[in-house]
């Protein structure tokens, strides 16, 4: 068993993986990017902004934040209803 | 002029209280009079690991309310000559630490003795910010696993901005010691290893304490691992203390030991 299983691939080293997330982490700790504070806010700013020009639900906007690699990506995703907008005046 | 080393972490259960007496007992037992303080108001334990947990009359917190005069609280170490230990209360008040009483025991304190090690309680309460903030230089203890790590980032980040030192603009040098070292897990690539964590918190490096039976045993009985010569942990202290003292000494990197090529063939997937 142990003679063959030296030849079986072996699975990636955890310790490995826990490099790279402490790097991407701190990162963006040390950054002051934790998100985490100002992106509840930041979203109901974003649905205040919004409703002068459509009609949304709260829970129509989603903000996250995600961290890949050296890229942090903002998504915001706005559904919008299926009735024309309001003309603005 | 005496010198103030704080012992920090952030994260709990790293071996703050373990490396600060053997790195107190280390100073003492090379010729320095050295204190311990226990800044771990409400959960005291410096006194249990030093073994002088009977002999606490008067405390840190009764120095502060000056219901005690300094050399009351001091409780003299029976082993080491120049080693004295300056327990804590166990009381819940959280503000019975203050920074002005703090202050005003330290500067006693360093009237009397060369190094004074600050015991600090895990956490970025006001016992971590105290132990920390008078200090003259620091050791970060990190166990290789992720939330020491982070912890202990945010402990130098602390400690780089928040000191005294920091703001009066003085240096105030930051040590990492790493403790709980595995050196067979981190071979299996199951633990971080020494250059990663290294890499991440970019301090210079104290020492690297290996995972030890010494230490657990030593606690047990209230004796400073440094005093268990012999034992793994207590060579990589002293050579921890050897290097606070500005000695250089060789780094020593637990490993693995050799083994046979049948052995490895036996026992690789054990």
């Amino acid at each position: 068993m142990s003679l063959l299983s030296m030849f079986r691939r072996q699975p990636r080293p955890s310790a490995e993986a826990a490099r790279e997330r402490l790097q991407i982490l701190l990162a963006h700790e040390r950054a002051g990017l934790n998100g985490a504070e100002f992106l509840p806010q930041m979203q109901r700013e974003l649905i205040e902004v919004i409703r002068k020009y459509v009609q949304v639900d709260d829970d129509r906007v989603q903000v996250s934040l995600d961290n890949d690699g050296n890229i942090s990506v903002l998504e915001v995703n706005i559904e919008l209803p299926t009735a024309a907008p309001k003309r603005p005046v | 002029m005496a010198k103030v080393i704080v012992v920090t972490s952030g994260k709990g259960g790293v071996g703050k209280t373990t490396t600060s007496a053997a790195i107190a007992t280390g100073l003492a037992q090379r010729g320095h009079k050295t204190v311990i303080i226990d800044f771990d108001v409400g959960l005291r334990n410096v006194d249990l690991i030093m073994g002088c947990e009977r002999r606490v009359v008067y405390d840190f917190i009764n120095v502060i309310n000056g219901d005690a005069k300094l050399s009351q609280a001091l409780i003299k170490d029976k082993r080491v000559e120049t080693l004295f230990i300056l327990a804590t209360s166990q009381t819940r008040d959280k503000d019975a630490l203050t920074e002005d009483g703090v202050k005003r025991v330290i500067d006693e304190l360093k009237t009397q003795f060369d190094y004074i090690v600050c015991d600090s309680p895990a956490g970025i309460e006001r016992g971590a910010f105290l132990a920390m903030y008078f200090a003259d230089e620091a050791v970060v203890v990190a166990n290789p696993e992720v939330s020491s790590v982070r912890d202990a980032d945010r402990m130098i980040g602390l400690v780089t901005s928040k000191s005294a030192r920091a703001e009066k603009g003085e240096p105030l040098p930051q040590h990492l010691l790493l403790t709980r070292y595995d050196a067979e897990r981190v071979e299996k690539g199951e633990m971080l290893r020494l250059e990663d964590v290294q890499e991440i918190l970019a301090v210079p490096l104290l020492g690297v304490v290996p995972e030890c039976p010494s230490v657990l045993q030593a606690s047990n009985v209230g004796m400073p691992v440094i005093l268990d010569e012999g034992s793994p942990a207590a060579k990589a202290y002293a050579a921890a203390v050897s290097r606070i003292l500005g000695e250089t000494v060789e780094m020593v990197i637990p490993k693995v030991a050799k083994r046979g090529l049948f052995d490895r063939l036996l026992r690789r997937s054990a």
